[in-house]
C-alpha cells in the first residue's frame, strides 16, 4: 500500500476503477446525476448552490485558477436574455493531457457539471468546445454520453418534469492553441478565426453571440457533481488552505511511469514523482516545469522541497498552471528545450498583437542562432529584452506565456546558454558527458 | 439551407447532411458557427485538402462572404489548402514528446518515407504534416496522429507497422 492509495481518484476519476467507466450505468453506480436530480426536484435557490461551489474552494483547472463559484456568481441569472455555459475542452497546453481522459473515461461527470452550471446560471444551452484533434476517440465518447443522457431524460426540455431546460451540444475545433483562451474560444465557436477579445467586457456580460456566457475548463465542471454529492467541506478539506480539493496532474517527460494522477492538492512533489515511478533510467532530476509549458521552470532541488498547491508553487517562483508536470533529467540541454518551447509560441501566436507576433519570432530565431553556434553573449540580453517587452503588453496571456519560459530558463540556467555561445554551439550537457 | 446555387452543387449529399447536422446545433441565423465543421466535412470529401471552389461552395451553402471561409481555412492547422497526400501523419515533437525521442522519431519517419515534413509521398499516400504541436497525449510520449487516430508509446518498429498498413 502506498500512502496516497486511498486518496487517489476521488473526484473526476472516481469511476475509473469500474468496467466501462464512461457509460451512464457505471456513472450512476457511483452516485452520478444524484446532485443534478436533487436540484431538479428540490429546486434550491441558485445562490445556495453557487455558495457551495464557492465554499469548496474549487478554482479553475485550466490554468488561471479563478474561483469557479465566484465566476458563476457574475452571471446575470435574472436577465431574460439567452445565457450560455461553455466548456473549454480545447486542451493544448504542452504537457497537459488529463481533460482527454475525462472525456474518454468519465464524460458524464462533465455533462452533469455543465447541467448543474446551467441550473445555477439559468442558462438553458451549453456547448462543449473540444479540440479538433480529439475527433478519433474523445469526441465520440462524449457524444455517446450526451446521447445517453438525452435518452435518459437528463438533458433537453422540461428535464424529468421539472420545468427546467438544458440542451448540450458538442463543438469540434480545428487546431489552434490560442482557442484555449476563453474569448478566442468564443470567436471560434462563432465560426471565426480564434483571436482573443479585449476584456472588459467579460464573457459574463458579453460572451457567445454577445450574450452572457460562462466558460470553465473540463475538469472544473467535472469536479462539481462530486463536490455537491460529497460536500463542499469534504472537498475543501482534501487540500491545504486556498487549495481545496483534488487535481489531476499529468506527469510527463523523464519519469519511469508517466501518467495522469488525481490526488489532493498539496501533495509533495517528491511523492508525486514517486507515483510516476521516479526519474527514469536511474538518473538525477534536473528541472521541472510544474504547470504546463507556459509557467516558469523550477530547478529540481527546489521542486523536491515543494508541495503541489497554489501557494507553495508560487513561493517556488512558478505556478500550478494546468497541472502538467514536465520532468527533465540531468541529460537535458536547457537551450534545446527552451528553443522548442519558443518555436511553439511562434507558431501558435494568433498575430493580432505586435509584441507577441514579432517577439516570439525574435526569441525563436535568437535561440536557433545560439544552437547553431553563431550567437554572441549580447544575444542573451536581446533575448531577455524581447521577453520583457512582450510580457504584459498583449491582449491575452499567451504573450506572458511566451515570455515566462525565456525569463525563467535564463534565470536558472544562464550558464548553459553562455557555455553554448562560447563553445560554438556545443551543449554543456554533451561536454559533461564527454568529460565523464 | 436555402442556398442551392451553382457552387454548392460541388458538395456531396453526405457533406450537406453533415453540415445541416451542425447548423442545427446553433441558434437561427448563426450558421456561421458551422463553418469549421463544414470545412472539415468538405476536406474529408475531397480526400484531405480544400480547394478554392470547395471553400466557395461552403460559403454559398452557409450564405457567408467567401473571405469568412478562407480566413478560417487558413487559420486552423487541421485544414490544408494545397494538394497533399490522403493520410495525414503528424509526429508530436513538443516538449514532453521531445524529452522522450519525438524529434528522433520524426527524423525516422522522414527517412522512411523519403520526404521532409510538410511534403507528401509521390504516390499521394501519405502527407507528413509540419512538426506537430502538443496533441495532449503527453503521458504516452512519443506519439503521432494518423488521420484522427492517436498512436502512443511509439518505437521505430511500431511506426513501421502503422505506416506500412496505410493504403
Amino acid at each position: 500500500m502506498g500512502k496516497w492509495d486511498d486518496k487517489m481518484n476521488l473526484t473526476c476519476f472516481e469511476p475509473l476503477k469500474l468496467e466501462r467507466s464512461w457509460t451512464l450505468e457505471t456513472y450512476q453506480r457511483i452516485g452520478g446525476y444524484e446532485a443534478f436530480r436533487r436540484l431538479l426536484t428540490e429546486k434550491p435557490p441558485r445562490e445556495e448552490v453557487v455558495n457551495q461551489v464557492k465554499a469548496s474552494g474549487l478554482r479553475g483547472r485550466g490554468g488561471a485558477a479563478f474561483p469557479v463559484g465566484t465566476k458563476w456568481s457574475f452571471m446575470p441569472h435574472k436577465s431574460p436574455v439567452q445565457k450560455y455555459v461553455v466548456c473549454n475542452s480545447d486542451e493544448s497546453e504542452p504537457g497537459t493531457c488529463h481533460d482527454r481522459d475525462i472525456l474518454r473515461y468519465n464524460p458524464h461527470s462533465l455533462i452533469e457539471g455543465m447541467a448543474i452550471g446551467g441550473y445555477c446560471m439559468n442558462a438553458t444551452v451549453g456547448y462543449n468546445y473540444i479540440r479538433g484533434e480529439f475527433l478519433g476517440e474523445p469526441v465520440p465518447r462524449f457524444e455517446a454520453a450526451v446521447k445517453e443522457a438525452y435518452e435518459a431524460g437528463l438533458l433537453g426540455k422540461n428535464i424529468l418534469g421539472s420545468g427546467i431546460d438544458f440542451d448540450l451540444y458538442t463543438f469540434v475545433g480545428a487546431g489552434a492553441y490560442i482557442c484555449g483562451e476563453e474569448t478566442a474560444l468564443l470567436d471560434s465557436l462563432e465560426g471565426k478565426t480564434g483571436k482573443p477579445r479585449f476584456k472588459p467586457p467579460f464573457p459574463a456580460a458579453f460572451g457567445l453571440y454577445g450574450a452572457p456566457t460562462t466558460i470553465n475548463n473540463t475538469q472544473s465542471y467535472a469536479s462539481v457533481p462530486t463536490i455537491l454529492r460529497k460536500g463542499a467541506q469534504w472537498f475543501a478539506d482534501l487540500g491545504p488552505k486556498n487549495s481545496g480539493g483534488t487535481v489531476i496532474f499529468s506527469v510527463s517527460g523523464h519519469v519511469a511511469k508517466p501518467g495522469n494522477f488525481e490526488v489532493p492538492l498539496g501533495i509533495p512533489f517528491a511523492d508525486l514523482l514517486e507515483l510516476a515511478g521516479g526519474i527514469w533510467q536511474g538518473r538525477k532530476i534536473k528541472a521541472v516545469i510544474p504547470g504546463g509549458s507556459s509557467v516558469p521552470v523550477v530547478p529540481g532541488d527546489i521542486m523536491m522541497k515543494t508541495n503541489m498547491d497554489y501557494d507553495s508553487l508560487k513561493a517556488a517562483g512558478s505556478s500550478i498552471g494546468s497541472a502538467a508536470v514536465i520532468v527533465m533529467d540531468e541529460t537535458t540541454c536547457m537551450v534545446r528545450a527552451l528553443q522548442r518551447l519558443a518555436r511553439f509560441y511562434t507558431s501558435e501566436s494568433c498575430g493580432q498583437c505586435t509584441p507577441c507576433r514579432e517577439g516570439t519570432g525574435w526569441m525563436d530565431r535568437t535561440l536557433k542562432r545560439i544552437l547553431a553556434g553563431s550567437a554572441d553573449r549580447a544575444d542573451l540580453g536581446l533575448l531577455l529584452d524581447v521577453a520583457n517587452r512582450i510580457e504584459g503588453h498583449t491582449i491575452c496571456g499567451l504573450g506572458d506565456a511566451a515570455a515566462w519560459p525565456v525569463q525563467s530558463f535564463l534565470k536558472h540556467y544562464r550558464h548553459e546558454f553562455e557555455y553554448m555561445i562560447d563553445h560554438g554551439g556545443k551543449s554543456i550537457v554533451t561536454a559533461t558527458r564527454e568529460a565523464a | 439551407m436555402a442556398a442551392q446555387g451553382g457552387k454548392s452543387a460541388l458538395l456531396s449529399e453526405q457533406t450537406r447532411h453533415e453540415i445541416d447536422h451542425w447548423i442545427a446545433r446553433f441558434p437561427d441565423g448563426r450558421q456561421r458557427s458551422a463553418v469549421i465543421s463544414a470545412l472539415r466535412a468538405v476536406q474529408e470529401q475531397n480526400r484531405g485538402y480544400l480547394t478554392t471552389e470547395l471553400m466557395d461552395a461552403v460559403a454559398e451553402y452557409l450564405q457567408l462572404p467567401p473571405i469568412q471561409v478562407y480566413e478560417v481555412a487558413s487559420f486552423y492547422s487541421m485544414f490544408e489548402t494545397h494538394p497533399c497526400g490522403r493520410h495525414h501523419v503528424s509526429v508530436c515533437t513538443n516538449i514532453s514528446c521531445m524529452l522522450r525521442g519525438g524529434m528522433e522519431l520524426e527524423s525516422y519517419v522522414e527517412k522512411k518515407l523519403g520526404i521532409r515534413t510538410g511534403q507528401s509521398t509521390a504516390d499521394g499516400r501519405i502527407f507528413l504534416k509540419r512538426e506537430e504541436e502538443c496533441l495532449a497525449a503527453c503521458t504516452g510520449a512519443p506519439m503521432m496522429m494518423v488521420d484522427h487516430e492517436y498512436h502512443e508509446h511509439l518505437t521505430n518498429e511500431k511506426v513501421d507497422q502503422i505506416l506500412d498498413a496505410l493504403k
